[in-house]
């Protein structure tokens, strides 16, 4: 027999190891980023307090405002392109298609992939001269030519591409569970009344997708600001630093050019960024549980 | 294709487009897959999408034995290895841990445990960014650093919150009058863990496994910081092959490299693709 004590302390003492030390990963190393974004790291860390040096110096920095351009356009396009392209792509799946399962795998597949895998594959694709660029001027097309990956003003835009391709199927999983939980009835209704089908998805079937829209859009923009892998294996931030994102910033920053306080300092705008968009999310997730 | 005189023009055109767009989406798969199976010459010479004119397997050797990541030329091998080192443990540990907690959370509450869980959450969001440098000081100190053990415990600590979620949110769907009928019998915390609650983890454990399998396999930030010269991960492995700057870039390698750092995850996909999408929605939605 179990004593009343004993089943009292012992759920705490299993679960304690692991709340500790996940607080302490989460919140403990969150606070020593922040502390070191406040002193004067260079190549090794050092506790020499130097108030907002290293975000005002993060904030001049020529390099830091292309990789926040970059995340306006990179994000705004894989985000808007990879839900538009996934709702799209729900929305044709919906049909009562009888290759159903076998396309949703096919769409799905790519979230399977290490963006690194998956860039290696669209660096060559996109490689002037051997990938696509050969392939239309094979076509028959001499003068075609497609150069995005190597030209500064571009390349971002192919990073986009690899993106979207990559992240689409896993919105259409998320508006397709969200569509399957439409009550039919409600479109029998609309039909009955004469709608025609477009209609009745712009009218009626998009607008009660609502939950489905907000948590996507939460997890594929925090997605977009914690990309990394994708842009270090498609254009490893290059040409130059054209295409830097926040995430290889730092990176960068902290690990190769021996900017250890500015590195500190722009993961600390990563993850007030990220917790702008998810702490509203997860609180309105978890009081609607907790009814 | 089997005539069928109901398709309408409308369904013509579904099934087109939906074609298509298979066939984006497999496109680098293929070009991946034919481009390994090519000679230099070959690639050199034909088309993106020409199916390879004598197969051949070389590229497949050269990358897993004998290709160059940087400075070295043993091929992509020891970093398999590696991997296959850090994710069993790594996935093994953070799975235990979260069904454990899950566990807990969802059938042994006591005051403060949803807010530690609420606060724990954060971490299933949070830019990894921002544990890099403390984190790398933390493992010096473990004496862990640039060893595939630092990378099992970085892992792990990073997986806890998402298996901790998953876990706590199946549980929560189990009656919570077997648990008391159970303690009711005598039954211990441990005795209803092992005897009621493990027996019906099979669905969540699954998912969990391949959730976690999957994402330490990809991961690339953890490994190129954290990770010595005789630790590196696959993905590490390959980025480094696949962006050498050797006099002659070798593309049928590269693919083939890239193939074989993505056939464990891929394999799981085909093989229960179901659960890799459970995972998937579990981590994004519901609290």
């Amino acid at each position: 027999m179990p004593s009343r004590a004993r089943t009292l302390w012992l759920p705490k003492l299993v679960i304690a190891p692991s709340f500790v030390l996940s607080l302490l990963f989460i919140y403990g190393l969150m606070a020593w980023n922040g502390v070191l974004s406040l002193s004067a790291s260079r190549m090794l860390p050092n506790y020499e307090f130097v108030g907002l040096a290293q975000y005002e110096a993060l904030f001049e920095s020529e390099r830091w405002w292309v990789a926040l351009r970059n995340l306006g356009i990179f994000g705004g396009l894989f985000v808007g392109g990879g839900m538009a392209l996934g709702l799209l792509l729900a929305i044709l799946l919906d049909q009562k298609i009888r290759l159903e399962g076998l396309l949703r795998t096919i769409y799905l597949y790519p979230m399977a992939l290490s963006f690194i895998v998956t860039g290696t594959a669209w660096k060559w694709i996109l490689n002037p001269g051997l990938g696509l660029e050969h392939l239309v001027q094979e076509w028959g097309f001499a003068d075609f030519s497609f150069g995005w990956l190597v030209d500064p003003d571009m390349a971002i835009y192919c990073v986009v591409i690899a993106g979207i391709w990559q992240s689409a199927g896993f919105v259409m999983a998320l508006f397709l569970a969200g569509l399957r939980g439409i009550d039919d009835s409600i479109i029998k209704a609309a039909q009955v009344d004469g709608a025609s089908l477009p209609r009745i998805y712009w009218r009626i079937i998009i607008p009660s997708l609502r939950p489905v829209f907000f948590s996507t859009l939460m997890v594929v923009s925090h997605l977009a600001i914690k990309s990394f892998d994708l842009v270090m294996a498609l254009t490893a931030g290059g040409p130059g630093y054209a295409t830097d994102l926040p995430a290889t910033f730092m990176y960068t920053m902290a690990f190769s050019r021996g900017q250890i306080g500015l590195g500190a300092a722009s993961a600390t705008i990563m993850l007030a960024t990220v917790a702008a968009i998810v702490v509203p999310y997860l609180y309105s997730e978890l009081r609607g549980t907790r009814r | 294709m089997m005539a069928r005189p109901r398709l309408s023009p409308a369904r013509l055109l579904l099934l087109g487009a939906l074609l298509l767009f298979a066939l984006f989406f497999l496109a680098p798969l293929y070009v991946m897959l034919s481009a390994s199976l090519k000679s230099m010459d070959e690639i050199r010479n034909t088309s993106l999408l020409a199916l390879p004119a004598s197969p051949s397997l070389q590229a497949w050797a050269t990358a897993w034995s004998a290709a160059c990541t940087g400075t070295d030329c043993g091929g992509l091998k020891p970093f398999f290895l590696n991997s296959l080192l850090m994710v069993l443990p790594a996935v093994g540990i953070s799975t235990s841990l979260g069904a454990l907690n899950g566990y807990v959370l969802s059938k042994w509450r006591f005051r403060g445990s949803e807010l530690l869980f609420a606060l724990m959450l954060f971490g299933v969001f949070m830019p990894m960014q921002v544990v890099l440098l403390p984190m790398s000081q933390v493992l010096g100190w473990l004496g862990l650093a640039s060893s595939v053990w630092g990378l099992i415990l970085v892992h792990v600590l990073a997986g806890i919150p998402s298996t901790t979620l998953f876990f706590r949110n199946y549980y929560a769907g189990l009656p919570d009058e077997l648990i008391k009928a159970a303690t009711l019998d005598g039954a211990s915390f441990w005795q209803i863990f092992r005897r009621i609650v493990l027996p019906l983890s099979a669905p969540i454990l699954v998912v969990t496994l391949i959730w976690q399998f999957t994402n330490i396999w990809n991961d690339f930030l953890y490994g190129v910081v954290f990770s010595g010269a005789d630790s590196k991960p696959i993905t590490v492995g390959l980025n480094n092959l696949a962006n050498t700057s050797s006099s002659v870039k070798e593309y049928n390698v590269d693919m083939a490299a890239a193939m074989i750092a993505g056939l464990p995850t891929l394999l799981v996909y085909a093989l229960a693709g179901k659960y890799f999408v459970r995972g998937l929605t579990a981590g994004a939605v519901k609290g």
